[in-house]
């Protein structure tokens, strides 16, 4: 049996609530699925778990839950012993006592206890008693513990908690310390560039001009391929700064910075942007913002980012530095694409001029890596055809 | 007619039953150590010498396996003989002839001769008589095919049990508490007779089942009545017969009630209350919702005094905690 825990959504999450479940007691759960919405300081996020199994023994719902906290027990198939990621936060044995702070011993492994009556019983009724909160002595499901659970009504998604939207003030809690966290223990190295955006903003208009308003790319599109180009070229970048070390990140999961209306902003990842094409991009960046800010964002979205790429649009500042969000190693700052003077071949032309900028963390790496991103970006966007 | 509770003590009501005996059957007769002029160890022989004559009532020499040899040959021969061995600990000393004569011979005779005897003991502690007078050892003669095993654990059973072990073709041997003799309880005068093959529930309840017998009994109903006050019922099944065990009426109650406690003064390795609970698991396993428990006497020579004497046999606190911690978390 193993135990689906409480995510941390980012660097700054302590608590979540489970607002909703998507699943019930009995139901078979696999790797992706979400099974759990989540209130946190980001709105309401979709939490996938990434077991397959049966799930049961559901945490309750509206309760403060510190990350690492047993949401649920998922019955792994054929397997009654399962050695769970040394990295996992621990477990808790039973609810709603809280889980032990991190770092403790995982409880992983052990046979549930289940009476011989409660498990012949949930055998003809089709239940998983290892899945049962037993109210036995030692926490063994009993033969009542079965024929209560057998008699609870499957809970509709309707009795479930409406989902609530962003509380400013908790965001802005939570922003004031990932970003005091970065600043207190990231060293911080800034580069800079400017880019010539002209050859892009050709490609994109030469694109753009066959397409509908709503399959339309943006710029952001291209400067997220581009820096995924980037990246793959220079992965010491791409990753985390973990108890000492760096760590690449298992994919390209690109963190992309979404303002939120009503103040606030969240960095939730594009998944393996190298692998998309610029429409699937276009529509998973569209997609993105959107939940976003409407809700609805999922827990590998806020787990996953390997890197942040900030981009202020059409209307920002020329451009910006950012703070990096532990425990990634860098982010990538696009400031306004704008009309600047630019000297080809001994003539000083108008062209789209972009401020891309990098803030890397110097534990992790150092400026002469941090060049080569930024030119490696900026020799991506030359050939936008090739994005 | 109504008819009025009779109330006598379990001492009297062995007493009343040999009397009986011999008074319904001529071939019927009393035989041991000090059982006549003495009156019995225990006195429950008294005045029966005076009352039947010394043919009927016959004290013998300190020769267990003598006169318990005599007996089965008086069986075999056509007599009814009692046979009282003053502790089940001097049983040990006639065991040859239990074992090897008395419990074989329709066996070995192809059936051809049956032992219609009767060997009365007294067995348990709680008098402080020490390791030599105090063992419970029906658990061992529970052991033995061919032999039936009665503990009478009411005054009922003490006055009607030999009636029945008498008109039984096997030898029959019966388990009297040293500590039950003093114990007063009413006769209900509706009854005149009991079987000598079930178990009998002596409290019903839905929580859990005591199993157990002999002296052992009157604690358990002590123990079910402190674990009501908690809103715990608790069945008490006084075994009565050790052998043949009734199962049935074992896998019966604590399928019922899905948890179950042994409760025996013997000791607890090789016991019958392991048999009990190796039934359990073999009858009744998909019933239980615990394990199946036990609260038996600790593994040493019964003490002689007093307060490790108590300690070393299965009180009522022993009983209620072990009961308690089987139904409930802690």
């Amino acid at each position: 049996m193993a135990d689906f825990l409480m995510p941390a959504l980012g660097a700054d999450m302590e608590t979540g609530k489970v607002v909703q479940w998507l699943v019930k007691t009995g139901d078979r759960v696999k790797r992706g699925d979400v099974v759990a919405v989540v209130e946190t300081h980001k709105g309401a996020i979709d939490v996938e778990i990434f077991l397959d199994g049966i799930i049961g023994d559901l945490a309750p719902l509206g309760e403060a839950l510190p990350v690492g906290a047993v949401l649920a027990h998922v019955l792994e198939a054929g397997q009654e012993h399962v050695a769970r990621d040394g990295t996992a936060a621990p477990a808790a044995p039973t609810h709603p006592s809280p889980a032990p702070a991190p770092g403790t011993a995982a409880v992983a492994g052990t046979r549930a206890k289940v009476s011989p009556a409660a498990r012949h019983r949930a055998q003809s009724l089709g239940i998983a008693p290892d899945l049962l909160h037993g109210t036995g002595p030692d926490g063994t499901v009993t033969l009542s513990d079965v024929v209560l659970a057998a008699a609870q009504p499957t809970p509709l998604p309707a009795e479930a908690a409406p989902r609530r939207g962003f509380d400013a003030a908790l965001m802005r809690q939570a922003i004031a310390s990932a970003m005091s966290r970065s600043k207190r223990e990231i060293p911080h190295y800034y580069l800079a560039s400017t880019i010539d955006f002209g050859e892009a903003a050709a490609w994109l208009e030469a694109w753009n001009g066959d397409c509908a308003p709503e399959d339309r790319l943006l710029p952001a599109a291209l400067l997220l391929k581009a820096t995924a180009q980037a990246l793959a070229k220079v992965p010491q970048l791409n990753g985390f700064y973990d108890k000492g070390a760096f760590r690449q990140g298992p994919g390209l999961h690109i963190g992309w910075a979404v303002a939120l209306r009503g103040g606030g902003l969240v960095a939730p990842a594009i998944h393996d942007v190298d692998r998309k094409t610029m429409p699937e991009l276009m529509s998973a960046l569209r997609d993105l913002v959107q939940r976003a800010r409407a809700g609805g964002l999922r827990s590998s979205e806020l787990t996953d980012p390997t890197i942040t790429v900030t981009s202020l649009g059409d209307r920002g500042a020329e451009s910006v530095f950012g703070v990096i969000y532990p425990p990634q190693v860098a982010i990538v700052g696009f400031g306004r694409i704008a009309e600047r003077p630019w000297v080809v071949d001994g003539r000083v032309v108008p062209r789209p001029a972009l401020a891309a900028s990098l803030a890397g963390d110097h534990r992790a790496s150092d400026g002469h890596i941090g060049g080569l991103l930024l030119e490696a970006i900026d020799r991506a966007l030359q050939v936008p055809e090739k994005l | 007619m109504s008819a009025t509770p009779m109330r006598m003590t379990y001492r009297e009501a062995c007493r009343q039953a040999l009397r009986d005996a011999l008074l319904a059957d001529s071939r019927t007769f009393v035989m041991g150590e000090d059982v006549g002029k003495y009156g019995g160890c225990y006195a429950v022989t008294k005045g029966l010498l005076e009352e039947f004559g010394a043919a009927r009532i016959v004290d013998t020499p300190l020769a267990e396996n003598g006169f318990v040899g005599l007996g089965i040959g008086a069986a075999i021969a056509g007599l009814r003989p009692i046979v009282e061995i003053m502790t089940c600990n001097f049983s040990l000393l006639a065991l040859d002839q239990i074992l090897n004569n008395a419990a074989t011979i329709s066996h070995m005779s192809g059936g051809q001769f049956a032992v219609p005897l009767v060997i009365r003991m007294a067995t348990g502690a709680g008098r402080q008589l020490a390791a030599q007078h105090s063992h419970s050892l029906e658990g061992w003669y529970a052991h033995i095919p061919g032999l039936k095993v009665l503990a009478p654990g009411t005054v009922e059973d003490a006055r009607y049990m030999l009636a029945a072990a008498l008109a039984d073709p096997n030898p029959v041997l019966l388990f009297e508490h040293i500590v039950l003799y003093n114990v007063e309880g009413d006769l209900d005068p509706a009854v005149t007779a009991v079987d000598i093959e079930h178990a009998r529930v002596r409290r019903p309840g839905s929580d859990l089942t005591l199993v157990t017998y002999g002296n052992s009994l009157p604690k358990c109903l002590a123990a079910a009545d402190t674990l009501a006050h908690d809103g715990i019922e608790a069945e008490v099944l006084d075994l009565r017969v050790l052998r043949p065990l009734d199962s049935d009426t074992i896998s019966r109650s604590v399928s019922r009630t899905r948890r179950c406690v042994v409760v025996d003064e013997g000791w607890k390795s090789g016991s019958i209350s392991a048999e009990i609970a190796a039934r359990l698991a073999e009858d009744a396993f998909f019933e239980l919702d615990a394990p199946v428990r036990r609260v038996c006497g600790r593994e040493v020579p019964v003490p002689y005094a007093a307060q490790l004497e108590e300690a070393a046999l299965p009180q009522i606190p022993d009983i209620v905690a072990t009961a308690r911690a089987l139904v409930r978390p802690h």
